[in-house]
């Protein structure tokens, strides 16, 4: 099958490859770019694993064709790491609150939940499961992925306030 | 050392040993997104393999035309059961000692069968090329029902026709597989004869899936210059795969190297021996370039490990005032179309005979009979100890059903016919021997915490209300108190296809004072590099930050039987605390020559041997394990290292109190949990946080499972369930939060008193929702309705009920 020309930003970082039109961006990013963070779980949209943030929405990499985000701003969980290697706060927060077990949903998961906190930076509990209801974990039962973004949310607006 | 001024407390607290709830070493990789599962493992010219499934349950293949699929640029080849019978390969061993189809062998048994294997250069052209794969069927009969499988003249299994004994020994039909009985039938059918009261209930616990989100996946490389076949897959017991690919591939054990990397979560799915692993390796071994399996979610739903299947029908007898005096269940296990169970070899049934449960029941009786169907084979212990949750969704329908025929309280059924505290350890009229228990208190503590008194009245006041039209919820209190049994086991029992189940760790001390530690058993999430650490920690005084853990790799890790049926604390955590107890032994040995007093005349402090009496004489563990590497001592051989092959003298013996309390439209069937609370004793707490995670994780799962999750097919034998669409998995909007609590009741067997927790929340938690659901509408009539509840099946008992009017 012919291959077309993609050239997108990873990660604050130019990439671009060959795919075919049919190339989904989930195998683009994991397969070309070895960027293994976001996880394939069912390949239906449902599950959220394969979450990443695209030009500022939470996007199910599974289901979008990398022809559709040429020249888009893709962030995976990778990209949310602090630039000196610690963890971002979202990052450490999951781990202090145990807010994973396996760790297959993480990546998806922090992605998502970084998008959440941009959309709304106060959450409620109630807004906070309505906002990730789009990423299944099997292992948690949720409670403590909750508690982590929430306080992420607090510690974000501490260091915003902080910053003024 | 500048630590004498530090109590033992102090010290004791810095090395985050048991009890800690120490942070998850595991989680600074996989927050940041660099775990490393199967699908992440690339590897030089590495191909990718699909299956050609079967879109019939029951069918005849009557020929196979891989032309076009081979035609496709791109497609290196097209596997079938002719290509691998020269080998042996087209059937393999099953777990339950009966065989499996590889590759249809001339028919077909369930929808979604391996037909045929495509082998291409990446992913797109395997799916393109299995799209090519011409294959006709001709359809026959397809039996879905076990009770009508076992009166049909058609004969699934045509392999085994005329075989009338099977590995478990007589089959009483063509599509029986065995019975399997435990305990005294005359006596407990005497006793229901004679009873004050019996209730007498089918209980059916549905088929489901344990759907990790991760799902089975395998790369097999083999290295043609060295013989050697690195596999790498989803392996919940990684030694025993390499023994039984060693055994049916002819390949010397010593040239097989199995490594289960990181596992995207297991719950039973990842036990088993799955054609892909097979088909793998031979075409890793034609090919001579490594070869990748990963199953999509529809294959893991169809063809991978489904869960229960049980018809349960039961009779429980008691006197007038509630005492039980017999327990008899004839079980219908639905096994598919291969018995592939899970179960240690001479359990046939798993544990299902724990099903006298919490309760002293003096004489009882289990029949188990396993069927041939047109489903998938698996009968996985889906978060569970081989059955165990079958058994206490059992007994905890059977206790409420009971209470309805009796007109109690079924918190007070329970309470009087718990095993009581004095009476462990507790022989069961099933055969097992309780460890340790205290029943009643776990029970006072958990009613206490929910006002159950206070639940009761709000029920009647909220029925007197429904009856008055002023409301259309009900409320239901749905109660359970289970016991486990986990921790496979002792040898003399326990073994899968002859290996028993004892397991091990290794233990290296650097000599610089820190250490490695390698085990049999695999994490897939359950936080073992954090949690084994805080064992060795508390044994020899090393902080567990200076600890690694590695596990999943059969070229280093000692052997043992791999993760699942709660049995890495119990068996794996035990021979951790037995190593490092040997290693111990040998540092008093050397504190004592460096101390100049005899081995008997040092006590152990913490994290160091002192001189008895002299407690500033003392020698810490890294100054021993630094010595133990540089001093010759005489009658010591240098080095500080050891290994524990733990063999279980019994089983543990978990237990719980679980309340939920659920409110229900009578109008929609929609329901809410507005409460869940769950006590676990699950004996002595390592790290207190990851417990609770497992406590949530699992009720979760409890949740999915009572209400709504199942692996549904129609009289043709379609999957109907085979998308997240259809298969229900709760998201963070309707999992409720869950309040959790505990009794410590240690093992008396273990050496540091602990039992397992990670499969209490699913057995215990699938009867609280339910009964849950049936209390609701035990005032308007319900004994019994089968799970899972979901909206339509709620709305239907209510309007079976008369209540829509």
């Amino acid at each position: 099958m012919s291959k077309m020309h993609v050239k997108l930003t990873v990660n604050g970082k130019q990439v671009e490859g060959l795919a075919e039109p049919r190339t989904l961006l989930i195998h683009f990013l994991r397969e070309d770019l070895k960027i293994t963070g976001p996880h394939i779980g069912c390949e239906t949209s449902h599950c959220g694993a394969c979450t990443v943030d695209i030009d500022g929405k939470s996007v199910k990499s599974c289901t979008t064709f990398v022809a559709q985000v040429n020249g888009a701003d893709v962030t995976t969980v990778e990209g949310l790491t602090n630039d000196d290697g610690s963890l971002g706060v979202l990052q450490e927060m999951f781990r202090e609150h145990h807010g994973l077990q396996c760790g297959f949903c993480t990546p998806g998961m922090i992605t998502r939940a970084h998008r959440l906190l941009q959309e709304n930076p106060n959450p409620s509990e109630e807004d906070i499961r309505f906002g990730m209801a789009g990423n299944l974990c099997r292992c948690t039962g949720y409670q403590n992925i909750v508690k982590a973004i929430s306080a992420s949310a607090d510690m974000l607006n501490a260091q915003k306030e902080a910053a003024e | 050392m500048n630590d004498q001024t530090l109590t033992p407390e102090e010290r004791a607290a810095s090395l985050k040993g048991m009890g800690s709830s120490r942070k998850r070493v595991e989680d600074v990789r996989f927050t940041q997104g660099k775990g490393n599962y199967v699908d992440d493992i690339k590897l030089d010219g590495m191909l990718f393999g699909d299956f050609v499934r079967s879109p019939y349950a029951h069918a005849r293949v009557k020929s196979v035309n891989k032309e076009a699929a081979l035609a496709l640029p791109g497609v290196i080849a097209v596997l079938t059961a002719e290509d691998l019978s020269p080998l042996g390969l087209h059937w393999m061993p099953t777990l339950a000692g009966d065989k499996q189809m590889v590759l249809a062998d001339g028919k077909v048994l369930f929808q979604g069968q391996e037909v045929a294997y495509v082998v291409a250069e990446d992913r797109y052209i395997a799916a393109d090329a299995v799209e090519l794969v011409e294959v006709d069927y001709e359809e026959l009969p397809v039996l879905t029902d076990p009770f009508e499988a076992l009166k049909s003249d058609v004969v699934l299994r045509e392999d085994l026709e005329g075989q009338t004994e099977g590995a478990h020994g007589p089959r009483k039909h063509h599509n029986h597989i065995f019975t399997w009985e435990q305990g005294d039938k005359e006596a407990t059918e005497a006793i229901l004869a004679e009873a004050d009261v019996v209730a007498e209930e089918m209980v059916y616990y549905h088929r489901t899936h344990p759907c990790p989100l991760e799902t089975c996946g395998c790369v097999a490389s083999m290295d043609k210059v060295t013989g050697k076949l690195t596999l790498y897959g989803t392996f919940q017991a990684p030694h025993a795969i390499r023994t039984v690919v060693s055994l049916i591939s002819g390949i010397a054990e010593h040239n097989i190297r199995v490594i289960s990397p990181d596992i995207g979560g297991g719950f039973g799915n990842k036990v088993g021996a799955y054609a892909g692993y097979v088909c793998s390796v031979v075409a890793s071994i034609v090919t001579g370039q490594p070869v990748k399996w990963v199953e999509d979610r529809m294959e893991n739903l169809m063809s991978t490990a489904f869960a229960r299947d049980y018809w349960m029908q039961g009779k429980i007898a008691a006197t007038k005032d509630g005492k039980i005096t017999g327990l008899w269940c004839h079980t219908t296990a639905d096994h598919g179309g291969f018995d592939a169970c899970a179960d240690p070899t001479k359990f046939p049934a798993g544990f299902m005979n724990i099903c006298t449960g919490s309760y002293d029941i003096p004489t009882a009786y289990l029949a188990v009979d396993g069927v041939y169907t047109n489903k998938a084979p698996g009968g996985v212990a889906y978060r569970c100890s081989f059955r165990v949750t079958e058994a206490a969704y059992f007994i905890e329908r059977m206790i409420e059903v009971l209470a309805i025929k009796l007109n109690m309280d079924a918190a007070e059924l329970r309470r009087i016919n718990f095993i009581k505290a004095d009476q462990f350890p507790y022989q069961s009229a099933l055969g097992w021997e309780y460890d340790s228990g205290d029943y009643h208190t776990a029970w006072d503590k958990a009613l206490k915490a929910v006002d159950y008194e206070g639940l009761r009245a709000e029920q009647s006041q909220r029925i007197e209300d429904f009856k008055a039209g002023k409301t259309r919820k009900l409320l239901g209190i749905g109660l359970t108190h289970f016991t486990e049994i986990v921790g496979a086991g002792p040898v003399k029992n326990c073994d899968i296809l002859g290996l028993g189940m004892f397991d091990s760790c290794e233990i290296r001390i650097h000599p610089t004072g820190s250490a490695i530690a390698r085990l049999g058993t695999i994490s897939q999430g359950q936080g073992h590099a954090t949690t084994f650490a805080q064992i060795i920690a508390s044994e020899i005084g090393l902080p567990a930050d200076d600890i690694t853990l590695e596990e999943g790799d059969t070229d280093t890790a000692p052997y043992g039987l791999g993760t699942y049926g709660s049995r890495s604390t119990p068996v794996a955590g035990a021979a951790t605390a037995m190593a490092a107890r040997k290693i111990r032994a040998k540092a008093q040995m050397i504190a004592a020559y460096l101390l100049e007093v005899h081995d008997n005349d040092v006590e152990w402090d913490v994290d160091r041997f002192a001189v008895k009496g002299a407690p500033e004489r003392f020698k810490t563990m890294k100054e021993i394990a630094f010595a133990a590497y540089n001093q010759a001592i005489p009658g010591l051989e240098p080095g500080l290292e050891a290994v524990s092959y733990y063999d279980p003298p019994n089983m543990t013996y978990p237990f719980g109190a679980y309340i939920c309390v659920m409110e229900i439209d009578v109008d929609t069937g929609e329901w809410d949990v507005r409460q869940f609370y769950a006590l676990d004793d699950c004996g002595t707490r390592i790290n207190p946080m990851i417990i609770e995670g497992q406590v949530h994780g699992g009720v979760t799962e409890a949740l999915a499972i009572a209400m709504g999750q199942e692996i549904a097919y129609d009289e043709m034998g379609n999957v109907k369930t085979a998308t997240l669409m259809d298969f229900f998995i709760p998201t963070a909007w309707e999992t409720p939060n869950y309040t959790t609590d505990h009794t410590v009741t240690p093992s008396p067997h273990h050496p540091i008193g602990a039992k397992g927790v990670g499969e209490s929340p699913n057995v215990g938690g699938v009867p609280a929702f339910s009964n849950a659901v049936h209390d609701a509408f035990r005032p308007f009539g319900l004994v019994q309705s089968h799970m899972p509840h979901d909206h339509w099946r709620i709305w239907k008992i209510a309007n079976g009920l008369g209540m829509h009017g």
